[in-house]
């Protein structure tokens, strides 16, 4: 067993840990202070992919990281669009970007379903030349993209403490209240999901460049991942400061990862991890309302049945 | 100076359905600066919706509505709920519970400036300083908790809050809808107190729904009736000050042909 925590497994589920992390924080936005479940992810996360790719073989590999986020922003903005412009609800929104994007992609990698990087210069092979230490060829991965997550979480934290970023909070808080506070909704969501899109964008293109090449169907599953990620994140930190919760998703990814990267090991085949992303999410969510309806069972059980009346369940959820 | 103007101001909710529904009909008001009115009336008479009509959560189907001078009615509602306050009978309606009492606060005191750069601004040193002292003057210890989230809050010291929230920068009109209605007595009463100091020190115009009777001839200088979408009466002055409950309950029957049909009604 003592194979399974090998340095580089734990060193490549790191890697991947902080790149899919990006994801993660977009969902943060999204999901935690939006309230809104957005299904374009997968679709975002591969068009991010293809124009970093396509930027990055034209032989500019940093520029390809704000082209890519670009791109997200123009995808966010459609999004936005269609649910506070176009009257679509927030989930079938999504839904149509995301199908409307599968062409925009196979256009965007030239109507090919692959591209391959190998031979171009990415940010990763520029940064490997800088040195030929030993220990340097180890960790200069891992120090790219802890830099570039580290810079994105604390740009991210910053600015939700702001007063826009206030504002893009309370609007997915407390409807009424936004109402009757100055802020427009219109706004505020398409600010929001603008910068969530752009960052599963870069996600993409990090991606790209870290494994060289690009594939059509690359996001299939990526929305399912990275609420995964964000509800370990979300279990493990609880809440707290806008900085602590960030680190939390941020950490969420990495352990996520970790759990794949063993489940791998363990030699379950590469075709099942959906399924296990699946599971954990699905449990992740169920997790709370599990813990309520046992403590309701447990007071139940010590108060006894005879005349405990139901509001003794505690802060149990009652009502299934 | 006249603050608000109302002028024929109609709505009809679902026209031309089955479920047609005439919510306000030819509403004529004026509320001078400094008035502060309560306004009663039956279930549905249309009290709700002639606040939702002032913050333009709908535009109206006719009519003109002013407000310090400047036309509003087609004006949208997160540009003039800038200068509107708004407070609902439900004590979760008016703050944010997973953000802090110190953020709610500073959303609520950045809604007036318009500058663009303040989009970037953070809550600053003096800004804190400045929501303390006015927690403070609430007397509830809130002071102290400026970082938790509001959620934590109880019902009377969330609506308390609102309440401060909303005049924080002092609004040109401020309008209660029943706003200490889901409180218990003593709370309630302690935000009424609230509402009716903070009033008459900034001098706001107001506009207030109660259920209560007595609430209704006492607070403020003008009491409204409403009835089927329309104000029935405006009784003010001396008029006023002679009235008794059921002077008022008189003549609400003789305006609308029957009695006072509000199921939350309290006469004491
Ligand atoms: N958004 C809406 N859509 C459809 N009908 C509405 C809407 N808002 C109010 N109404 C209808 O308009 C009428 C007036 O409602 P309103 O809420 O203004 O009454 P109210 O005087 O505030 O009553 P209460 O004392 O019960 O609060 C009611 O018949 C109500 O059903
Ligand atoms: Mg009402």
């Amino acid at each position: 067993m003592e194979s399974v925590f090998t340095f580089s497994i734990l060193q490549s589920a790191l890697e991947l840990g902080f790149i899919y992390s990006l994801v993660a924080l977009a969902l943060f936005i999204s999901f935690s202070i939006l309230n809104i479940a957005d299904l374009s992810t997968d679709g975002c996360f591969t068009l991010g992919c293809a124009v970093g790719a396509m930027v990055t073989m034209s032989g500019h590999p940093f520029l390809a990281l704000p082209a890519a986020m670009a791109a997200g922003v123009c995808s966010g903005f459609v999004t936005a669009f269609l649910q506070t412009k176009m009257g679509v609800p927030s989930i079938l929104a999504g839904i149509i970007v995301n199908t409307g994007l599968y062409t925009v992609n196979i256009a965007v990698m030239d109507f090919s379903s692959n591209v391959n990087l190998f031979g171009c210069d990415t940010i990763f092979s520029l940064a490997k030349e800088v040195s030929s230490a030993d220990w340097y060829g180890n960790c200069y991965k891992i120090a790219i993209v802890a830099a570039a997550v580290l810079i994105v979480g604390v740009i991210l934290a910053w600015f939700l403490n702001t007063r826009l970023g206030l504002s893009i909070r309370a609007t997915g808080d407390n409807e009424y209240m936004v109402r009757a506070s100055s802020i427009n909704p219109v706004f505020t969501i398409t600010v929001g999901l603008c910068v969530s899109n752009s960052l599963t964008a870069l996600s993409g293109a990090v991606l790209a460049q870290y494994q060289k090449s690009c594939d059509i169907n690359l996001g299939t599953g990526m929305v399912t991942i990275a609420l995964a990620s964000l509800i370990i994140g979300e279990t493990i930190i609880g809440k707290g400061s806008m900085f602590k919760r960030v680190v939390g998703v941020i950490l969420g990814s990495c352990l996520y990862r970790f759990i794949v990267a063993v489940a791998l090991r363990l030699n379950v085949p590469a075709e099942c991890l959906k399924l296990v992303s699946a599971l954990i999410v699905a449990f992740a969510i169920a997790f709370p309302y599990l813990k309520g309806q046992a403590a309701f069972y447990k007071s139940h059980r010590i108060h006894g049945r005879l005349g405990a009346n139901n509001g003794k369940g505690g802060d149990g959820n009652v009502d299934a | 100076m006249v603050m608000l103007t109302l002028k024929t101001v109609s709505k009809t909710f679902y026209p031309g359905t089955v479920n047609e529904k005439k919510a306000l009909e030819r509403v004529n008001l004026e509320l001078s600066k400094g008035d502060f009115a309560t306004i009663v009336g039956s279930n549905g008479a249309g009290k709700s919706t002639l606040f939702n009509a002032i913050t333009g959560s709908f535009y109206v189907d006719e009519g003109q509505i002013i407000l310090a001078g400047e036309d509003i009615t087609y004006r949208r509602e997160h540009i003039r709920s800038k200068v509107i306050g708004h407070l609902f009978q439900d004590p979760m309606k008016g703050s944010a519970p997973h953000m802090s009492i110190e953020e709610n606060m500073a959303l609520a005191y950045l809604r007036a400036s318009t500058s663009s750069h303040a989009y970037f601004s953070r809550i600053s040193k003096k800004d804190k300083r400045v929501f303390r002292e006015q927690l403070a003057l609430l007397n509830m210890g809130l002071e102290d908790r400026m970082k938790q989230p509001v959620g934590l809050l109880s019902g009377g010291q969330r609506q308390a809050l609102t309440l401060l929230m909303a005049t924080m920068v002092t609004p040109k009109i401020l309008l209660l809808d029943e706003h200490t209605a889901a409180l218990d007595p003593a709370t309630a009463q302690k935000v009424l107190e609230l509402t009716r100091t903070i009033v008459a020190e900034r001098g706001i115009t107001c506009l207030m729904v109660t259920h209560n009777m007595h609430q209704a001839l006492e607070l403020g200088n003008r009491t409204l009736m409403m009835d089927r979408g329309r104000i029935v009466l405006d009784i003010r002055g001396e008029e006023r000050k002679k009235m008794t409950v059921d002077d008022l309950l008189a003549r609400f029957r003789e305006q609308a042909g029957e009695g006072l049909d509000n199921d939350r009604i309290l006469l004491s």
